[in-house]
């Protein structure tokens, strides 16, 4: 047997990505390559600036694995007979655990809506509700905030996108990285990837998005107002109130019911002392596991042929008019409660009803800081902030019953 | 294609319009609703609260004083010096902590709940370092 080196050779540059690059160039090699750079700069964000890095970086790799050619690790082509009707393998999971790669097999996850409301009840077991039960009307502050939700819902229906996607759009003003996930993956899957960036990219920048809009919108003297300090809530009060929600919220809106259940669930557990253990694996093990999973499989739906496109463009320029106006709805509320209240709540507490939790209401915090070192507004900010999770599951939830 | 946006709009303004209009109305609507439930369970409890904290006073007599002692230990008179003052909690562990920040803490905390200092007892404070 005579070994031809030459065609050996020949062969494995053949079968090499860098081949499938430029043999095919034209015919959708630069996307792959605008993608890999596009996940260097966001690893860059998420490792040098520190943008939400838990998520950004995961995704950003998640980005440069399924723009590798030849690597097979995700195929775009298997999710879109997937998703369509007249194909033979319509809704078949096995199909995907067949022929799929490793990042299609992650990506079922996100698809079934798992780590979405793996990753809300991990938020669940870290959130304490008590603000919002010391301040009840806080709930009103994260409903005002919903504002930017519908307005870019809106916009989007004006630039040309069809209602699911709109909705899907929309729903990046509820500055709630899962929600924006499940409804996406729900309604417009083939927005997933671009959502998803600009969700969590705009939620690092919350920090430069919203002072400048807390300041055009209060004035000075509101944001001097020091709040005084709620009612002390009872242990039996935190146990009973994730109960009473689920039940509450799944009855009024069914649609919400996995997340508002699954955030529920994971509070419970922190509140109710005796499952202390699984709170604790809720919060940390469970949490991280899923961020991994959730982060590299929403990255990998970023191949250049989807992403690459007008829609992600108008969707990043849509998603800070969604933040921006949530904050400025959030804020009006504020406002509108400093009068009623005859200047007993401090406007600022109003921004942090976008949910974003803790970063939105830490913002509240140094802005009124800012206007009166004494003033201390964390506690009374998370109220509303945590109100955001809530409104946002609500807002979601109401956009899958129509388009859904 | 790059550039090219190729959805369609399947939703006049006019619905949408109508749509966010509802979308944010059921919002509010959801969270009023659940505010009034919330409210009138910090009601119940707290009324239940103001209850258990009566009930007690009417019903259980109040501790008989406790007799001095007829004779008190030599080793105990050093103590009974620094002994607390009447309606005193007892002594506070200070952990690397020197007295007067302890008092300003003690001040701050009581201030940000909004209860007379009186009313709270302070264990041990610790600087977490």
């Amino acid at each position: 047997m005579s070994i031809n080196v030459g065609q050996i050779l020949l062969e494995l540059w053949q079968s090499s990505g860098f081949y499938a690059i430029f043999a095919s160039f034209s015919g959708g090699g630069w996307q792959n390559l605008v993608m890999l750079v596009i996940a260097c700069v966001l690893l860059y964000l998420g490792i040098v600036k520190k943008f939400e890095p838990l998520l950004l970086v995961g995704i950003a790799f998640g980005c440069l694995l399924s723009n590798l050619p030849m690597g097979g690790l995700y195929h775009q082509e298997l999710w879109d007979a997937f998703m369509d009707p007249s194909s033979p393998v319509y809704h078949s999971y096995g199909q995907i655990m067949r022929d799929g790669g490793l990042l299609d097999i992650f990506y079922i996850g996100v698809k079934t809506s798992l780590y979405p409301c793996l990753i809300f009840m991990g938020v669940g077991a870290m959130t304490d509700f008590g603000p919002l039960l010391s301040n009840p009307k806080s709930l009103l502050l994260g409903a005002a905030a919903q504002l930017g939700v519908f307005v870019a819902f809106l916009g989007a229906v004006c630039l040309g996108f069809t209602g699911p996607e709109a909705a899907s759009i929309g729903i990046i003003g509820g500055a709630d990285g899962p929600t924006a996930i499940f409804l996406t993956t729900k309604l417009a899957p083939h927005l997933l990837g671009a959502i998803a960036v600009a969700a969590y990219s705009y939620m690092a920048l919350i920090p430069l998005i919203q002072p400048p809009i807390m300041n055009a919108l209060t004035r000075p003297e509101d944001r001097r107002i020091q709040m005084v300090q709620t009612r002390v809530v009872s242990k039996t009060e935190k146990i009973i109130f994730p109960i009473l929600v689920t039940v509450f919220v799944a009855l009024l809106l069914p649609d919400t019911a996995p997340l508002i259940g699954c955030l529920m669930l994971g509070n419970l557990f922190k509140e109710t002392g005796c499952t202390d253990r699984l709170s604790d694996t809720a919060q940390n093990a469970l949490m991280n596991i899923v961020t991994i999973l959730l982060s590299t499989s929403v990255g990998a739906t970023m191949v250049g042929s989807t992403f690459l496109t007008a829609s992600t463009l108008k969707i990043v320029v849509l998603g800070v008019i969604a933040f921006g106006i949530s904050t400025a709805g959030g804020l009006i509320g504020g406002n509108v409660m400093c009068r009623l209240t005859g200047g007993k709540v401090n406007p600022l507490i109003g921004s942090a009803g976008v949910s974003a939790v803790p970063m939105a209401a830490r913002v509240s915090n140094v802005q009124g800081q800012k206007a009166n070192p004494s003033n201390f507004l964390l506690m009374h900010a998370m109220g509303p902030n945590v109100a955001g999770v809530i409104g946002s599951a609500i807002a979601a939830g109401f956009l899958l019953s129509v388009f859904g | 294609m790059f550039l090219s946006n190729t959805v369609s709009t399947d939703l006049s303004l006019v619905d949408a319009t109508v749509i966010a209009v509802l979308g944010y109305a059921v919002v509010f609507f959801g969270l009023i609703l659940l505010m009034l439930v919330v409210m009138a369970m910090g009601k119940a409890f707290t009324a239940a609260g103001r209850r258990n904290s009566v009930t007690p006073e009417k019903t259980v007599p109040a501790p008989a004083a406790v007799p001095a002692p007829a004779a008190v230990p030599a080793a105990a008179s050093a103590a009974q010096s620094s002994q607390a003052a009447p309606g005193s909690a007892g002594k506070i562990k200070l952990h690397d902590v020197p007295p007067k920040t302890a008092a300003m803490l003690m001040a701050i905390v009581a201030d940000q709940m909004g209860k007379p200092l009186n009313e709270l007892r302070f264990i041990s404070i610790k600087e977490v370092k």
